[in-house]
């Protein structure tokens, strides 16, 4: 027991230490190495080269989700580099001797949707990845990180990572959400507030009313989008929540274990009179639809304002990125957003492609037809939530109002496996990132939540939601009860 | 304690590439699509991709890469150089290309440490000390910067030299061409400690 209040952050950084000396970064303790297909094979092929054995293959999972097509998984891959790539990745896991969700598997999955699913996510972890958006595992507790691949490969050779520090961030978000918002726009509001590189140098602490008060998939897109906040991680502190949801999942501690752990990871909250860094405070009552209308996530708002004009803006930089991320996007400052034509939709990453994500979609989507004019496509996150979804009758509501159903993977986020956008056409996306080309080349993409992706494909256009025109909206899935 | 690899980074005097622009992202520096194969090799050629070149695959004159006017080891950018994605192909990419040294007034935290493992330095500078520095290279493109490590200074004709931050293990690292693996393995019995203590 240490008798200084402690941030959740510090008390799960001291908890890994394994050394530290004057002058050098601390050697930090990795609990879990999630890997995947895209940036690992230099790791594997640098731990080959120096001749070094990867230390815990036993902490070490991988999967393959970013360049896998999400078309009939029984036909041949049709791009020989994403084949050549996948089939390198199986042939490194098996070499060292690495549990992974292959092409075949059917827990394979988005990696950081099947972490979670499969339980090894678990709170006062440090967990670490190859891909940046590996701060959604942060929702349970845990300190969860993106690397690069020179990382990558010391986490394999000694199972450890050179760290310094990083500053806190609380985020605290309080009251009740208006009907139809969700946790993704209370995450572009957040980014929006405190700009891409506001969150830089920091972990992020989410807490509050509000967040306390979302499920552990809210939970997820929070933090999920900690990285376009620039910040290292993004945290919720464990409750009963976190605790239900772990309860049974297949590598989480089993029957007094899970019990044991349990009354542990009660202990991972921030103490009283912990200090804080920065704190920054949003009420949860003010946040309404969010769509980005620029080039990077900071530059979001809400659906029923005005595109932002220079007068908006004090410094010439900021008026520079403006216009040309408006020309880029093709808006006119000063008008409003609500009313863009949009060209596709799409419902899936790491970010918004859960089970609750679908369903909310569903709700919204069952009975009405996506316009004649948009190609929409719905991919869920893993097999378990694809299979999920079919067991509550979901993918039937999808086809039936026009979506394509696809199999699970990163798809049209990262435009990596041939599911992209052409150009200039514009993509209301429930994805994380809407820098230039991401979802194709020239493709225009507006960041929204789920429900405001559905609203996009049956109205043809950007629309506020909550003008669908829906009688009777239920509470949305992420909110494990409505206030 | 670390090993040495084969490359140093100490004193660099070159001419500079400007980019004035915020949030230049990972996606910029290299689009996704060139992330297919399985080696850090020849990434330099995809460098700033749909920046460098029409859909016909003709260079973009107005690109700042493009523009022979501009030549040089050295990238100037503005703020947040390097956001999004982790993908470590930005740096291999960047390097591979020829650039050795990226002035910008702030970079995003896992470019920086990404960077720094591959040889190439990001330095941190004041706002208007680089807003200065990337209209004094448009209207003088022969403008020799000189980086120096060592001393962490930055010499810019027609400013005060400016003094960098840089950790002091990364400096080690970079004037020695040390690797992490190296050094993090020289405490190989403090790892099997917290293995054994936390088993």
């Amino acid at each position: 027991m240490s008798s200084t209040p402690r941030t959740l952050y510090k008390k799960i950084w001291d908890a890994h230490v394994v050394h530290e000396a004057a002058g050098f970064p601390t050697i930090l303790y990795i609990d879990r190495h999630l890997i995947h297909e895209v940036t690992s094979p230099q790791a594997f092929q640098g731990l080959r080269d120096k001749g070094l054995k990867l230390r815990r293959p036993d902490k070490t999972f991988g999967t393959v989700d970013h360049s896998i097509p999400t078309t009939d998984r029984s036909l041949p891959i049709q791009d020989p580099e994403a084949a050549g790539q996948i089939a390198t990745f199986e042939q490194n896991c098996r070499e060292c001797e690495v549990q992974f969700f292959g092409l075949d598997s059917d827990q394979q999955g988005i990696i950081h949707v099947i972490g979670p699913e499969q339980g090894l996510t678990l709170p006062g972890m440090t967990i670490v990845c190859g891909d940046s958006h590996t701060s959604t595992h942060g929702a349970f507790g845990a300190l969860a990180f993106g690397i690069g691949t020179s990382e990558i490969e010391h986490v394999f050779a000694t199972q450890c990572l050179l760290q310094q520090p990083s500053k806190t961030m609380e985020i605290q978000v309080e009251g009740g959400l208006s009907p139809l918002i969700t946790p993704k726009d209370i995450i572009l509001a957040i980014i929006a507030k405190i700009g891409v590189g506001g969150g830089t140098g920091y972990v992020l602490e989410y807490t509050g009313s509000a967040i306390r008060n979302l499920s552990m998939e809210g939970r997820m897109t929070l933090c999920n989008m900690s990285i376009e906040a620039g910040a290292r991680a993004g945290m919720v502190a464990p409750d009963e929540v976190t605790f239900e949801y772990l309860r049974g999942r297949p590598f989480a501690p089993q029957g007094s274990e899970f019990d044991k752990a349990v009354e542990v990871w009660k202990g991972l909250r921030t103490d009283d009179g912990a200090q804080y860094d920065a704190t920054v405070v949003l009420k949860a009552e003010d946040i309404e639809p969010m769509v980005t209308y620029g080039t990077n996530p900071g530059m979001a708002m809400g659906i029923s304002r005005m595109v932002p004009s220079q007068q908006d803006f004090a410094n010439a930089e900021d008026k520079t990125e403006l216009s040309d991320a408006l020309e880029y996007m093709m808006l006119s400052p000063g008008k409003p957003i609500a009313g863009t034509p949009i060209d596709v939709v799409f419902i899936g990453s790491c970010t918004n492609s859960r089970i609750e994500d679908l369903r909310d979609a569903a709700r919204l989507a069952q009975g009405r037809k996506v316009s004649a004019s948009v190609r929409a496509l719905v991919v869920p996150g893993s097999y378990p939530v694809k299979r999920q979804a079919e067991a509550e009758g979901l993918d039937r509501i999808f086809r039936e109002a026009g979506f394509e159903w696809r199999e699970p993977g990163c798809s049209m986020c990262i435009a990596m496996n041939g599911d992209q956008i052409e150009p200039g056409q514009a993509c209301a996306s429930t994805s994380n990132r809407n820098f230039k080309g991401r979802q194709g080349k020239g493709g225009r993409t507006f960041l929204v939540s789920p429900p405001m992706a559905v609203a996009a494909a049956v109205s043809g256009t950007l629309m506020d939601v909550r003008k669908l025109g829906e009688t009777a909206v239920p509470g949305l899935q992420h909110e494990k009860e409505r206030v | 304690m670390p090993v040495p690899t084969t490359e140093k980074i100490t004193t660099i005097t070159d001419t500079c590439v400007p980019l004035n622009l915020n949030n230049v992202d990972t996606d910029q520096i290299i689009p996704a699509r060139f992330l297919k194969g399985t080696t850090k090799a020849g990434l330099g050629e995809k460098l700033f991709y749909d920046w460098r070149y029409e859909g016909d695959g003709s260079p973009k004159a107005n690109f700042a890469l493009n523009n022979p006017r501009y030549s040089g080891s050295i990238l100037v950018a503005a703020h947040n150089f390097g956001c999004g994605s982790s993908r470590e192909h930005a740096p291999w990419a960047l390097k591979d290309y020829g650039f050795r040294v990226i002035i910008a007034i702030s970079f995003a935290d896992i470019f920086r440490n990404n960077a720094l493992k591959n040889q190439l330095l990001p330095i941190p500078l004041p706002e208007p000390v680089v807003l200065k520095l990337l209209e004094d290279i448009e209207r003088n493109p022969a403008l020799a910067v000189t980086v120096d490590l060592q001393s962490q200074t930055v010499k810019i004709p027609g400013q005060p030299d400016q003094h960098f931050d840089v950790d002091p293990y990364r400096k080690q690292c970079l004037l020695e061409g040390l690797d992490d693996i190296g050094y993090t393995l020289s405490h190989a019995e403090a790892i099997q400690a917290y293995e054994t203590a936390h088993a």
